[in-house]
């Protein structure tokens, strides 16, 4: 039987704007911040998975080995889209399965501030002088607004508009409340980029980005950075009293790319491969979605919070509108998701997003989550996706 | 890949892309794995379904109906907006295009209206090519 892996240490830096710190300060900062929560030094670490997507030709794990411990180590810089941090985390913790390595260090890092629309490849200069057919689908102009759109906001809005038509009880004003929730749970979180309540008439009123997605209901593009280190049974025997007890036991750690189905090349199909993810992962962990303390999921998009309550079978499947509608999701609700404020409040810096998720699960399995804790929590689930596509899906476990 | 830069009384005529079929009956093409009969609108190295390498060329009904929509009001540098994006299911296979000759406001719009084919002008480039675009409109 392979080895149980724990996260002996996590640590995230405050999410927002860092002008004055580089993509490696960031990443130091995090990572530095884990190996002394574990209580361990970069010397201990048998492998180290960094996680960077904006610049992922650059070897980010390279350069945070060089400011923080060149040892020698094996480095695998992971590039997954949104996925890239909980990709990273994973990588770890499959040395550790393994049995290759002792402890393993993850870590994700972005920097995004003042980053326009993710996803949008705007025109080509050429354009109209020639219509010269290119590529796979021979066009002889840029595609995103002739057929369709290819940016973030207005796919995943296309997407919780497939789930209404689906499934029905959607509107503008239900997907605005969900986020009305999110910046409501992160005004506790003092990590988060913006901690702002906003009614739900201020963000239906915002401006419109893609509808249903006012400009609230997105996620904010921002700095940051989130690491964990991650050690052995066998080894975790051995630490100190201390360190076993604030030590998560990771009870799954899930990876999973969309398989084939009619429509997913013409709009990506989040549902499956986050279904597909959440089923294995409850299955390896023997934990069931009604036994989940908090869920902190991929709400890139107010109308992505939707599908996700479903795919993450926190209802019956049809049942997110009702699911929303109950107060299920709210921090006081059945199922709280989101306490950290999620993707739309906290911010995206998409390859910190997936540890950080884990991170706000850890901080509340371990009683550390002050004014925002949820009270008595033993288990919780994180999830990221990325367009592509890809599912992260980790179930966290208090230790006994 | 079928090519339709087809002479009109105009000039030359060249569609957005090689799926669109035009001629005196515009039309969708996709091509169809003959082993599982998945779909695809891009020059395929093999099937992403079944693996298999043998594709024949099919044609798509123009009516259809709207799964999904959003309104574009932000988007690149260069596109126009707002302008709304959809999935359009045709007899069972989708396809991601505009919806056009619509007012792009909530009120307009639903999930379940009836949509059909229909093509317009690009523009004529440096050499008087007319390149045709498509999109739905409301039936």
């Amino acid at each position: 039987m392979a080895e149980n892996v724990w996260i002996l240490g996590i640590h995230m830096t405050k999410f927002g704007k860092h002008p004055d710190k580089d993509t490696v300060d960031l990443a130091s900062e995090a990572a530095l911040g884990a190996l002394s929560d574990a209580g361990v030094s970069m010397k201990d670490m048998g492998i180290l998975a960094a996680g960077n997507l904006m610049a992922a030709n650059a070897g980010i794990g390279q350069q945070l080995q060089k400011q923080i411990g060149q040892t020698g180590i094996p480095v695998y810089n992971v590039a997954n889209a949104c996925a890239t941090g909980a990709t990273a985390l994973r990588t770890a913790v499959m040395a550790v399965k393994a049995g290759e390595v002792d402890y393993g260090l993850a870590v994700g890092v972005e920097k995004l501030a003042g980053a326009g629309l993710l996803g949008a490849g705007g025109r080509t200069a050429s354009e109209g002088h020639k219509w010269d057919p290119k590529g796979r689908y021979g066009a002889v102009a840029p595609l995103d607004g002739r057929v369709g759109t290819e940016t973030m906001p207005g796919v995943f809005a296309q997407i919780g508009m497939e789930y209404g038509h689906k499934y029905g009880g959607t509107s503008f004003e239900l997907f605005a409340k969900i986020s009305e929730k999110n910046h409501a749970h992160s005004t506790l979180n003092p990590l988060a980029a913006y901690t702002k309540r906003m009614t739900l008439e201020e963000i239906m009123n915002d401006v419109m980005i893609a509808y249903p997605n006012t400009r609230p209901m997105c996620s904010a593009n921002c700095d940051g950075a989130a690491a964990a280190v991650v050690v052995s049974d066998s080894k975790l025997k051995t630490l100190s009293a201390e360190q076993r007890r604030r030590a998560v036991k990771v009870a799954a750690s899930v990876l999973t790319t969309d398989p084939w189905e009619e429509a997913c090349q013409v709009l990506p199909n989040v549902n499956s491969l986050t279904r597909n993810a959440a089923r294995q992962a409850y299955e390896s962990a023997g934990i069931g979605p009604e036994d989940l303390n908090l869920v902190e999921l991929h709400d890139c998009f107010a109308t992505a919070e939707l599908v996700h309550y479903d795919n993450l079978m926190l209802c019956e499947e049809g049942g997110a509108a009702d699911f929303f509608n109950s107060g299920a999701s709210w921090r006081d609700g059945k199922t709280p998701v989101n306490v950290s404020g999620g993707l739309q409040s906290k911010g995206h810096p998409i390859a910190a997003t997936g540890i950080a998720n884990i991170w706000e699960v850890c901080t509340h399995l371990r009683g550390e989550a002050g004014p925002r804790q949820i009270e008595g929590a033993k288990v919780g689930l994180a999830h990221v996706i990325g367009l592509g596509s890809a599912c992260g899906v980790h179930i966290l476990e208090k230790a006994a | 890949m079928p090519k339709s830069d087809a002479p009109t009384a105009s000039g030359r005529q060249v569609p957005l892309v090689d799926y669109l079929i035009l001629g005196s009956d515009p039309h969708l093409e996709a091509s169809e794995c003959t082993q599982c009969q998945a779909r695809f609108f891009d020059r395929r190295n093999a099937c992403a379904s079944c693996s298999g390498t043998e594709f024949k060329r099919v044609r798509l009904a123009n009516d259809g109906t709207v799964r999904a929509f959003t309104i574009v009001t932000f988007a690149a540098p260069g596109v126009p907006v707002p302008f709304v994006s959809s999935v359009v299911d045709c007899d069972g296979t989708s396809v991601r295009a505009n919806l056009i000759n619509v007012d792009p406001t909530p009120e307009k719009l639903s999930t379940g209206m009836r949509v059909r084919l229909t093509t317009y002008s690009l523009g004529t480039d440096d050499d008087g090519v007319d390149a045709i675009g498509f999109g739905y409109e409301p039936v």
